[in-house]
């Protein structure tokens, strides 16, 4: 079997003695993250780019990877134990797991959520490994159009999912895709845009960038409103669940991994809307929904295990097709550039070792996340109790020292600072920057495959709704066209308002 | 505020977007456009400005359609207690070295937060400091000094 030989390559690598220690502490660091509110994996990753550039590719990876699925892991704890999500992942499982918690029954909670996770984990590591290569197979076939569109499809994906006013999450698309037009052109090493300044000829620094949107700018905002946190923790008592118990929570185990898992692979999908999607299916086919929001397991059970088969099957378009679908994904692209490494269909084919090697490191950090969490709970509860006050100069102490040691150039530092302030004017007036995240990374090879194809076109803008010559193109064209004309529709735009307005409750 | 902006945050918003537009429309001028079959380098950027001037518009308008809440106090606090200290770290590491460039740098920023006791806050800066050093320098053998030439170091 082709399948099994691959997943014996990747098994050799993920083994490895480095590849365990930095799977482990990725894993480690991402149930930290995790746990504590306020710091969530796009800062954390942010954060350790830097510390990857001396790290061969597939290592840097794979303890990337490890620290947003960890999270998923830690954020429930916190969602559970004192009512607070450790990751907006986690803000349904907050609803049901403290409900539990108060009752006395935050091991099973606990329990549940470590279980559900695993089993994700486990199912969507290998639908990554079934569904990735034939995916990479088709994708080998695209020309520039259907790149285009396809980056054009997920940006519109990443609009519609996001929160809040539509065109403002267009507007933060072109922001992003305008500042990453900043530096040479790619064909005629025209400067661009750098107004003056010689540090600019090279672009925007990338680590720069999310480092102070995603960590400085959270800070300022996330000082505004210091709050006190209650410890209320509750107690909880043995983590073996009865018979009983095992019973309730297989099925929701299994839909929401089957939701989360789907919800991943779309564009602009990832940990968390699978977690709120199945959330709402187990509300609706439960046969006793008075209890949800009272402690009902399957409110912990179904979205756990959703936002963890997402988070790992959002790596899926990242990996074959080059495509951030979400922005820790565009972590992950800006990791792989970086190191040199051209995302896209190729990476499977040309680098066995290092995709296959990642699937499996998947498989291997759930499982010492499974380890990590169950046991340990004791001092994943003291960690979350930390306030915040403690640990943001720390952040800025690790922002400050990473983004310099990136170029050893100070001008890094001062772009840093000066993202953390739009970042933080950004969210004050309701832009999510997520979107700009994405428009920034996907900027330069949207703008190259446009070029390419409207030069192969002769300049006619067509080329990308032409279902004759260009089917595949015409179809994502039209899929990206209606996810955006369906989020208009008042109805909808209602629902999807609901939608989220229950996620900030 | 004048009274015609019934949602302030989405008509700053707007204006905010039309300004960062201006100021890549500046920049687009020394660039050849080229044509939709061979793009110059302007090309792309033309057509973003184009289009985040629109969006920056609509935004606007709905903000003087639309009632929303104020943006409420600027935290200017916050703001220059955070950034400020980040610049500063970025222009004096190299002449000070990494040991009083981060002391002062993590040490303002406590000030940020109203929680903090002095106590509390020159110990932590103390356990950070330290921390960053062992992890970064001796850790993982960042080539910057501890002290720099401003501090009679190297």
């Amino acid at each position: 079997m082709d399948l099994l030989s691959n997943l014996g390559i990747g098994f050799e690598q993920a083994l490895s003695a480095t590849n365990l220690i930095y799977c482990f502490i990725g894993v480690l660091l991402g149930t930290i993250v995790g746990v504590l509110p306020g710091l969530g994996p796009v800062a954390t990753i942010a954060m350790l780019l830097p510390i990857t550039f001396g790290l061969p590719p597939v290592t840097a990876l794979i303890m990337l990877a490890g620290i947003y699925y960890g999270a998923q892991y830690g954020g429930s704890t916190t969602a559970i134990m004192i009512n607070l999500p450790g990751e907006p992942s986690s803000v349904v499982t907050a609803i049901d797991g403290y409900q539990l918690a108060k009752q006395g029954k935050a091991g099973l909670a606990l329990f549940t959520s470590a279980v559900g996770s695993f089993f994700a984990g486990t199912v969507s590591t290998f639908l990554i490994a079934g569904f990735a290569p034939p995916l990479a197979e088709v994708a080998l076939r695209f020309g520039p159009a259907e790149y285009f569109s396809l980056m054009v499809l997920g940006l519109a994906a990443s609009v519609a999912l996001a929160h809040g006013s539509l065109v403002k999450a267009i507007a933060m698309v072109l922001l992003g895709l305008l500042l990453g037009t900043v530096g040479q052109d790619l064909y005629t090493g025209t400067p661009r845009f750098n107004f003056g300044l010689s540090d600019l000829s090279d672009g925007v620094d990338f680590v720069a960038l999310a480092m102070g949107i995603f960590g400085i700018g959270e800070i300022i905002r996330n000082l505004e409103d210091e709050k006190t946190r209650i410890p209320i923790v509750s107690r909880f008592r043995d983590l073996i669940p009865t018979k009983e118990d095992l019973k309730t929570i297989i099925a929701p185990i299994l839909r929401g991994t089957a939701v989360g898992s789907m919800l991943g692979i779309l564009p602009g999908g990832g940990a968390i809307l699978g977690s709120f999607a199945s959330y709402s299916i187990e509300k609706r086919i439960s046969k006793h929904q008075e209890k949800f929001g009272k402690g009902a397991i399957e409110g912990v059970a179904a979205p756990e295990s959703a936002n963890n088969a997402g988070a790992q099957t959002s790596f899926i378009p990242m990996l074959t097709l080059g495509i951030p679908s979400n922005p820790v994904m565009a972590m992950m692209i800006g990791a792989l550039i970086i190191q040199g490494i051209v995302p896209g269909p190729n990476v499977i084919n040309e680098r066995p070792q290092l995709f296959w090697g990642i699937v499996a490191s998947m498989w291997i950090g759930n499982l010492m996340l499974l380890i990590l969490n169950l046991p340990l709970i004791g001092i994943w509860v003291k960690l979350m109790m930390i306030p915040y006050r403690m640990l943001y100069p720390a952040i800025i102490a690790v922002c400050c020292i990473g983004v310099y040691s990136v170029g050893n150039n100070p001008f890094d530092v001062y772009t840093m600072a000066v993202f953390g302030i739009i970042g933080y004017v950004l969210v004050k007036l309701d832009c999510e920057p997520a979107p700009l995240l994405l428009g920034f990374v996907i900027g330069r090879m949207l703008e190259e495959y446009l070029r390419r194809a409207m030069l192969l076109s002769r300049g006619d803008p067509f080329v990308f709704v032409n279902f004759y010559e260009r089917p595949i193109s015409a179809v994502l064209m039209v899929v990206a066209i209606g996810a955006l004309v369906i989020v208009l529709i008042p109805s909808v735009g209602k629902k999807r308002e609901e939608a989220f307005r229950e996620e900030t409750k | 505020m004048p009274s015609f902006v019934k949602n302030p945050k989405d008509f700053f918003c707007g204006l905010l977007l039309l300004a960062i537009a201006a100021i890549f429309a500046v920049g687009i001028f020394e660039l050849p456009i080229g044509t939709a079959f061979r793009m110059g380098p302007g090309y792309f950027p033309l057509v973003l400005v184009i289009l985040l001037a629109a969006f920056g518009v609509i935004i606007m308008i709905n903000g003087l359609r639309t009632t929303g809440e104020p943006f409420g106090a600027i935290p200017w606090r916050g703001v220059a207690l955070i950034s400020l200290p980040v610049i500063f770290y970025g222009v004096t590491l190299k002449g000070l070295g990494i040991v009083p460039a981060l002391v002062i740098t993590v040490f303002v920023t406590t000030l940020a937060s109203q929680r903090w006791s002095l106590t509390m806050a020159l110990t932590s800066t103390a356990a950070i400091v330290v921390f960053s050093v062992a992890v970064f320098i001796y850790g993982l053998g960042l080539p910057l000094s501890l002290y720099g030439p401003w501090v009679g170091g190297y």
